[in-house]
């Protein structure tokens, strides 16, 4: 009889299915806000689900009080924090726990931990991998919201599809190129690298060497055009490496890319003070140009790239140096052509400038090839 | 399945609103009690973490991991907390993805599969049960009931079949009279069973619950409603709690528009989805101002459901549509949506009620179509049918 009871409790028990499982399945909700490249979030966790997992009722009588919730609470930040994590263009995003309060969802109360996370840029794609409970419910599933810019999309995380690639919505292709100029545009501001390295090569532009030294030149067409040779050079170098090596086509070490660049410094500025390339500046722009693009690469590769538009942004990022680039001799050239004739321009400007470059750029060799810090 | 993925993609990014933007607080009180959970010291629970300790230690011991997730799902019918089929799931992962278990696995796998409407997927386990055993009284029981639920009525009479002389009569009996009642044999099927019930002597309380329960639920169908009532009584004093029973009685109560029994028998019964159903449809009838407040409880449950894009309860939610919320052009894609799917008696209720009511010809070809299949006798579908102008 014992067997005929355990068939019947089976069988009973389709038919109870058959009218609906009655309570609710076990869910967590998961609510990210993408603002640049900063997370914050909400993540509402079924205390039930936080007992089975990690145990929260320490006494063991059922009845779950907020000591005992609160008590647990790095455990709990632990636990959740260990089957969730967001990456940006392959670099993790660290999440931390902000702030842990209680909801009463329909279904009975929930944690509610807030998340905040940094990415190292700007996001276009989050990739999100979610473990929550799965060891223990393969039937749990993780609901995701995502809002960004205004926009809001959704996923389901199941034990199926734990990693997930959201699309951050909003993020329109024009956006993404507008984004990539800007980082372009930036990079060559900051790079103090690279302003040096064309510094070098326009400072004597505006002048001839002669036997009798440094003069200056007669025309502004004569400097302009020799100032066009020189960053023309530059560009053409730089935008086939960088394509290049975001491609994957071409990959050097950075260390041998970044103690290359400080060495093409080095030489720019000393050919300044002792002119040996001094009629084919264009043709050293570009050799150099090769290298500098390589270092480009390294910042847009850390950027992350997304797959979906990989050229656009690309080209971005590209057009973004070149216009930094452009603001730079802008501003340059003028001034430079209105004091070529001065002795400031040609001794102090000039040479001394070009000694305080070398020597700037010795020490930023020395860093990168020894791999220590002497200016930070 | 188009529509359904259209229904979600529009309706779900609305719905996070309700099911999880509640406001966040922190207890002012450290003592608040804020969730009740298994006590510890409950004998269950305790049985239950014993079998956890043993398997965590011996994951690959499939007697163990069976009887753990038997227990698990045995639970979850008790319990009607759907945690402890994934719990159950969990026990069976070693061969959850095998294409050829060990045979306890099988049907334990096929069971779980069901739950959550794969029955094609079910119906492999059970098939490939019963070829390695065909001895499996289990196998087959399980396998006539999934048949039954998606509508395939020869087949599942084929598997009650394969029980005579492997299991007792009463069982057998039972397994035929449920599919014959909904099949064109109504008063002849539900006949047999009642004497075959009569003429056993002590049943156990858990056939004696189903049996009665089953006899119940053919007594309203053939319009005898004096003889469900003592059906439906004399299985409440044998299980008082069970929630297929206490959801069936309640329809038949609402029927004969008994709605304040209903209310008084479920009031305390809400956390169950379909109870809470039964008993909103209670208080509305009743015209009762506490409705409201049930209405939304119910659309909460509904809504987050729809978030994690389950359709297990769509027979439910076509109901709550069409009853509660005055919706009949949603309640008959949830009813169609369903009946794709499973092919019981109240799938054909609801369906037919939302035909009705919505005016759609799809639903209603459907339901003439089902009737001259299937011929199905049902007093409590009679109403709706005649307003289809469909020949019952």
């Amino acid at each position: 009889m014992m067997r005929a009871v355990r068939l019947v409790l089976c069988l009973l028990f389709l038919m109870v299915c058959g009218v609906a499982s009655a309570h609710k399945p076990s869910d967590s909700y998961l609510v990210l806000n993408v603002a640049g490249k900063e997370v914050t979030g909400q993540w509402d966790i079924a205390l039930r689900d936080l007992d089975v997992a990690i145990g929260l009722d320490q006494d063991g009588n059922g009845a779950l009080t907020w000591d005992e919730v609160r008590g647990r609470q790095d455990a709990i930040s632990a636990y959740a924090l260990s089957r969730l994590a967001l990456a940006s263009g392959g670099a993790s995003c660290p999440l931390h726990v902000t702030a842990l309060l209680l909801d009463d969802h329909s279904d009975g109360a929930y944690a509610v931990l807030h998340l905040q996370a940094s990415c190292a840029a700007g996001i276009t794609v989050l990739d999100a991998n979610y473990r929550l409970l799965f060891d223990i419910d393969p039937q749990h599933k993780g609901l995701l919201r995502l809002t960004a810019r205004g926009q809001t999309s959704t996923a389901i995380f199941t034990p199926d599809r734990p990693q997930q690639a959201l699309q951050v919505e909003g993020a329109s292709r024009w956006r993404q190129f507008g984004d990539y100029v800007l980082h372009g545009v930036w990079h060559i501001w900051i790079g103090f690298d690279h302003i040096l390295f064309l510094l070098s090569l326009l400072l004597p532009a505006v002048l001839v060497y002669g036997a009798a030294g440094w003069q200056g030149r007669d025309t502004f067409r004569g400097s302009f055009i020799e100032v066009l040779k020189v960053v023309t050079a530059f560009t053409l170098a730089h935008s086939v490496t960088l394509t290049l090596a975001t491609l994957g086509v071409v990959a050097l070490p950075s260390r041998v890319v970044e103690s290359a660049i400080a060495a093409s410094v080095v030489l720019a500025a000393l050919n300044n003070i002792w002119p040996v390339f001094e009629r084919r500046r264009a043709i050293v722009a570009f050799a150099f140009g090769l290298i500098h693009g390589f270092g480009f690469a390294s910042v847009l590769l850390d950027l992350g790239l997304p797959q979906s538009a990989l050229l656009l942004s690309l080209v971005g990022f590209n057009v973004g140096v070149e216009i930094g680039q452009l603001t730079i001799v802008a501003v340059f050239l003028p001034l430079a052509f209105a004091a070529r004739r001065t002795r400031l321009y040609r001794r102090v400007v000039l040479v001394g400038g070009s000694c305080v470059i070398t020597l700037i750029a010795l020490v930023w060799l020395f860093e990168r090839v020894f791999d220590f810090k002497v200016i930070s | 399945m188009p529509a359904r993925f259209l229904f979600a993609i529009l309706v779900w990014p609305a719905l996070f609103s309700t099911a999880a933007q509640a406001v966040p607080y922190i207890p002012k009180d450290g003592r608040q009690v804020v969730e009740h959970l298994p006590s510890r010291a409950d004998p269950v629970q305790r049985e239950l973490a014993r079998l956890r300790t043993a398997l965590n230690a011996q994951p690959n011991d499939v007697a163990l991991a069976s009887s753990l997730a038997q227990r698990y799902i045995e639970l979850a019918r008790v319990d009607g907390d759907p945690r402890y089929l994934g719990y159950a799931e969990a026990a069976l992962r070693p061969w959850w993805t095998m294409a050829t278990p060990p045979e306890q696995v099988l049907v334990l796998r096929a069971t779980l599969r069901q739950s959550t409407h794969q029955f094609p997927l079910a119906l492999t386990d059970l098939d490939q049960a019963v070829k390695r055993d065909s001895t499996n009284v289990q196998a087959w029981i399980t396998r006539a009931t999934v048949q039954m639920v998606t509508g395939d009525f020869p087949a599942a009479k084929a598997s009650c079949m394969r029980l005579y002389s492997r299991a007792p009569q009463l069982i057998v009996q039972t397994c035929l009279s449920n599919i014959a009642n909904v099949s064109g044999q109504g008063p002849a099927s539900y006949r047999q069973l009642a004497a075959t019930l009569a003429a056993q002597k002590d049943p156990s309380p858990a056939i004696r619950l189903w049996v009665t329960t089953l006899l119940a639920e053919m007594a309203a169908r053939a319009g005898d409603t004096r003889a469900a009532d003592a059906y439906f009584k004399a299985a409440l004093a044998v299980d008082q709690a069970d929630s297929y029973l206490l959801a069936a009685y309640s329809d038949f109560l609402l029927d004969q528009n008994r709605a304040p029994e209903v209310a008084s028998m479920l009031k305390d019964k809400t956390r169950n989805d379909a109870l809470l159903l039964r008993y909103a449809l209670a208080l509305a009838a009743m015209k009762s101002p506490d409705a409201a407040a049930q209405v939304d409880a119910l659309r909460d449950r509904f809504d987050a459901a729809m978030l994690r894009a389950d359709t297990v309860h769509q027979r439910e939610q076509a109901r709550f549509e069409l009853v509660l919320r005055k919706n009949p052009a949603l309640a008959v894609k949830l009813a169609k949506l369903n009946w794709a799917v499973q092919k019981e008696p109240a799938d054909f209720r609801i369906l037919a009620e939302c035909a009705a009511a919505s005016g759609d010809a799809d639903a209603r070809a459907l339901v003439a179509a089902w009737l001259k299949q299937s011929g199905l006798q049902d007093a409590t579908v009679l109403p709706a049918l005649r307003q289809l102008k469909v020949a019952a």
